[in-house]
């Protein structure tokens, strides 16, 4: 952070100064939004009055001065109140990090949801209307998309087919589990525990099922939000975060199958077969859905050589009318965004421009990171917005049931999965597991689509809902950092691939399939196999441009690395030195009067430091592809540069002079016959192959 | 298949396997059954010819170096107790186990597995893969889609990181190195032979 580097006295100033900005900005907006909701209790008749006056105004006004200065806030209301929820949300993150220490230990979400109870309390103090912020349509499509998408784009697909099988059962049969365990004994308290007079006494079956569906489910953007300040390992993190995303299909089956029920109040054995079969349909819906339109979305990227601008705009769009598309027939929506994101990811990447791809990223993690606050301080704000019917026995009995079903089921399921897993999951990976089970804000959103009519507990359910978010993201979100490492779970490993690594994993791959055809095995390599061929034979050529299709996995990460190595080269200021080093350490004069009597001891290239000789082998090799090769002709097609990146034209020119400055040094040594230092380990590498004839002369 | 008893009678040094490899005598009669599946004449042993019947390994980049690896040097027959030997440095490690005594003998551990990969690079059992054994390498992998030069500088790049005492070719140490963020239990294990 910037401020750091000041001295300490004037950075404290600083940091004070931009915190009471922050503190003032909060308090004129709030109240901004509180004299606008104000206005919402007769907003079409002020409208209509706000326009005649005007009118009426206007034409009074011909016989008074025209008015320089005028207040109309009525035309601006809803865009201005946008953008003021959204800078406030921006403020209080960039807020939280200048504040020290205090980012360490509280994570960002629970800070959020402070502000937003802050905010929705000062709004309420000040005599007017908390605005029903968390409206369902807003979190369903505005808040929620860009969250899911990320995270679907970004989605590390090997570890998750990997651990599809354990993701799938944690989703599917954990959530299950849960909402039944939930609302089952819920419903049995409700019945004995309390007075038959009592209000719980009368929520039925049904309604606690329903209850228990809505609060079992894992939520995604939770658990993103606290997995990522704790830098898990990866397999823990791509299970509790897999089990997430995909428990939305069960979610959305139970949330309709007991919605309908308990309105008609009779259940047969049918609709509960439909309800199975409802769920494959919705699940395996969604992924097509998903799919079709990553497809689409990755035949189009395919054509956008020419209009390079718009490229990030189609990756979003298709995503959303994915999402959209799926919502319309009740299929999953998260679920088409992931397969959209996921299968529309490697070709895309392949056919658009470099800095597409980096507006693609920062877009989303934009989107993403607005989205999120946004959602906490929304949750603050609807907490004081109420209502809220607090009743002690049905709020600590969900809390207690919530923690005790998902300590069972992780258990539970855990022990079956074992038994068919290569890598067991430990008993401290289970314990990660359940206690990661963080409930947010989907749930609300659920609990807040309720209807009143049909369910008049529906105060209860939300406060209980509340709760129980509350309880997962402070207790459990602040305490499980201090738990990792106490535990001392295996954190993710900041690693950079390297090319051996490529190579190697690739080898082991071709390995393992063959054993697994000599044991007559079809396991996990052989279906990866065919997968990855029939993908290089039809897939690949159908959506991706031109000479990238056929270009092989190896290459592509090859490429990438030596793309990302020169343009570091370049920005560290190695490449600028180029054209003048080279002749310079490297001059003719250096090697040319040198006779050839000399022995052959004696190297015939001038001494160059260490360092400089690392740095010239560097920029030789990502400049020229080759060190210690006979020079061939120059393939420019081999390389895989779009003509359009800027930047890699200047590249083109430096290896142009490169490789004639090249051409002269060997003219030149090849005319003075002098021999090359044979094979010598810790020489300089500046040494150009001679042609075998002259290496095999004596001198 | 007949009872258990009598079949394992049929495996010469049961006991003996299952001691050296760790395997089950379940799993030992599986891999009895997929011999005999294999060795089509009966001849209680297997040739190079039987293992190149196997479907996939015509496909497969380095299918070649993978039935060689079998046979050890000279012989050209691979009998009951070596096929399963080599499939033993499959096997799932078990964390479980401490890791002294008994593990580090054991084939399927991650010294021995990596050793196994190693094999098959250095063919000429040198310790070292040479640049041209990386070459080869790459070669039968990424085949006719790439032009010479650029197998070349990726040969080179790949040494340039791994070789730590700058002798040009990697030892089975470096290798250890290279690999030392990659899960070699879980890359190099196969279900089957748990």
């Amino acid at each position: 952070m910037p401020s750091r580097t000041v001295s300490h006295g004037s950075s404290g100033r600083l940091r004070g100064l931009f915190l009471v900005m922050v503190l003032v900005f909060l308090e004129s907006s709030v109240f901004t939004l509180a004299f606008a909701s104000s206005d919402q209790h007769s907003p079409t008749t002020a409208h209509s009055d706000g326009h005649k006056a005007t009118d009426h105004g206007s034409h009074n006004n011909t016989g008074k001065a025209f008015p320089v200065l005028d207040l109309n806030y009525e035309n601006v209301r809803v865009p201005f109140e946008i953008s003021l929820w959204v800078l406030l949300a921006s403020l209080m993150k960039l807020g939280f990090h200048l504040v020290p220490h205090l980012s360490n230990i509280v994570p960002e979400s629970c800070l959020l949801i402070v502000v937003g109870l802050l905010v929705g309390g000062i709004i309420r103090g000040t005599g007017e209307t908390v605005p029903p912020v968390l409206d369902s349509k807003l979190f369903f499509y505005i808040l929620l998309p860009p969250i899911i998408l990320d995270a679907g784009y970004f989605l590390p697909i090997r570890p998750f087919m990997e651990n599809l099988g354990t993701i799938l059962i944690f989703a599917v049969v954990g959530t299950l589990w849960n909402a039944f365990f939930v609302g089952g004994l819920l419903y049995g308290v409700c019945q004995i525990g309390t007075e038959s007079s009592s209000i719980l006494s009368r929520i039925g079956l049904l309604q606690c099922l329903l209850f228990g569906s809505i609060i079992s489910a894992v939520d995604p953007v939770a658990v993103l939000a606290v997995f990522e300040e704790i830098h898990i390992n990866e397999l823990l993190h791509i299970l509790v975060f897999g089990e997430s995303l995909l428990n939305d299909a069960v979610t959305v089956v139970l949330y309709h199958l007991f919605e309908e029920f308990s309105g008609i109040g009779t259940v047969t054995l049918v609709k509960g077969f439909l309800g199975v079969i409802s769920f494959f349909v919705v699940a395996l819906g969604g992924v097509l859905v998903g799919v079709l339109y990553g497809i689409l979305a990755a035949f189009t990227s395919r054509f956008t050589s020419h209009t390079r601008v718009i490229e990030p705009l189609f990756v979003f769009l298709y995503s959303y009318m994915a999402y959209l598309s799926a919502e319309i027939f009740h299929l999953s929506g998260i679920m088409a965004l992931i397969a959209c994101g996921a299968v529309m990811r490697p070709y895309v990447e392949a056919n658009i421009s470099h800095k597409s791809h980096t507006t693609i990223k920062y877009f989303l993690k934009m989107w993403s990171s607005v989205s999120e606050t946004l959602i906490f301080i929304f949750l603050g704000v609807a907490t004081v917005a109420g209502p809220h019917d607090w009743n002690w026995t049905f709020v600590t009995v969900t809390v207690i049931l919530c923690l005790v079903a998902r300590v069972i089921g992780v258990v539970g399921l855990t022990f079956i999965i074992n038994k068919f897993r290569i890598v067991k999951l430990t008993t401290k990976d289970q314990f990660i597991i359940a206690y990661g089970g963080l409930r947010g804000a989907i749930a609300f959103s659920l609990g807040f689509l309720l209807e009143k009519d049909h369910f008049p507990e529906r105060e209860i359910f939300l406060t209980a809902i509340i709760t129980v978010i509350f309880f997962t993201v402070f207790v459990q979100g602040m305490t499980i950092k201090p738990l990792v490492e106490l535990l001392a779970v295996k954190k993710k490993q900041e690693a950079k691939r390297s090319i051996n690594e490529e190579i190697h994993t690739q080898f082991l791959d071709h390995l393992l399939t063959g054993i697994e055809d000599i044991c007559g095995h079809y396991g996990h390599h052989h279906w990866k196999d065919k997968l990855n061929r029939f993908n290089k034979k039809y897939v690949k050529k159908c959506l991706i441009a031109g000479e990238r299709s056929k270009e092989p996995q190896l290459i592509a990460f090859y490429h990438k690395m030596e793309m990302k190595q020169a343009i570091q080269l370049v920005e560290s200021g190695g490449g600028i030195k180029l054209p003048s080093a080279m002749p310079s350490t490297v001059s003719m004069q250096n090697i040319q009067p040198r006779p050839p009597t000399k022995p052959a001891a004696e190297r015939a290239i001038p001494q160059l430091s260490k360092t400089k000789e690392e740095e010239i082998r560097k920029i030789l090799r990502t400049n020229l592809q080759r060190t210690r090769q006979r020079l061939r002709s120059y393939n420019r097609h081999t390389l895989v540069a779009d003509p359009y990146e800027d930047g890699l034209s200047d590249l083109f020119l430096k290896k142009q002079k490169m490789f004639q400055i090249e051409k002269k040094v060997i003219f030149r040594m090849n005319h003075s016959g002098i021999k090359k230092a044979p094979n010598s380990r810790d020489e300089p590498v500046l040494c150009l192959h001679i042609p075998d004839n002259l290496a095999n002369n004596q001198f | 298949m007949g009872s258990s008893s009598s079949s394992r009678n049929k495996i010469p040094n049961a006991q003996e396997l299952m001691d050296q490899t760790g395997f089950s005598s379940a799993h030992l009669l599986r891999l009895y059954d997929r011999f005999e599946c294999l060795d089509r004449d009966n001849r209680g042993y297997l040739s190079p010819d039987d293992f190149e019947a196997v479907g996939g390994l015509a496909m497969n980049p380095i299918g070649g170096r993978i039935i060689d690896a079998f046979f050890s040097s000279g012989q050209d027959t691979v009998d009951f107790s070596s096929f399963v030997r080599i499939l033993a440095h499959f096997r799932p490690t078990d964390r479980n186990r401490n890791k002294e005594g008994t593990q580090q003998e054991l084939p399927n551990s991650r010294t021995r597995k990596l050793k196994f990969a190693f094999q098959l690079y250095d063919l000429d059992r040198d310790g070292k893969i040479s640049r041209e054994e990386l070459l080869q390498v790459l070669r039968a992998m990424l085949g006719l889609q790439v032009t010479e030069e650029q197998l070349q500088s990726i040969a080179e790049r790949a040494i340039q990181e791994a070789d730590l005492d700058k002798d040009d070719a990697i030892s089975f140490d470096e290798f250890k190195k290279s690999l030392e963020k990659v899960d070699i239990d879980t890359k190099m294990s196969i279900g089957f032979l748990k």
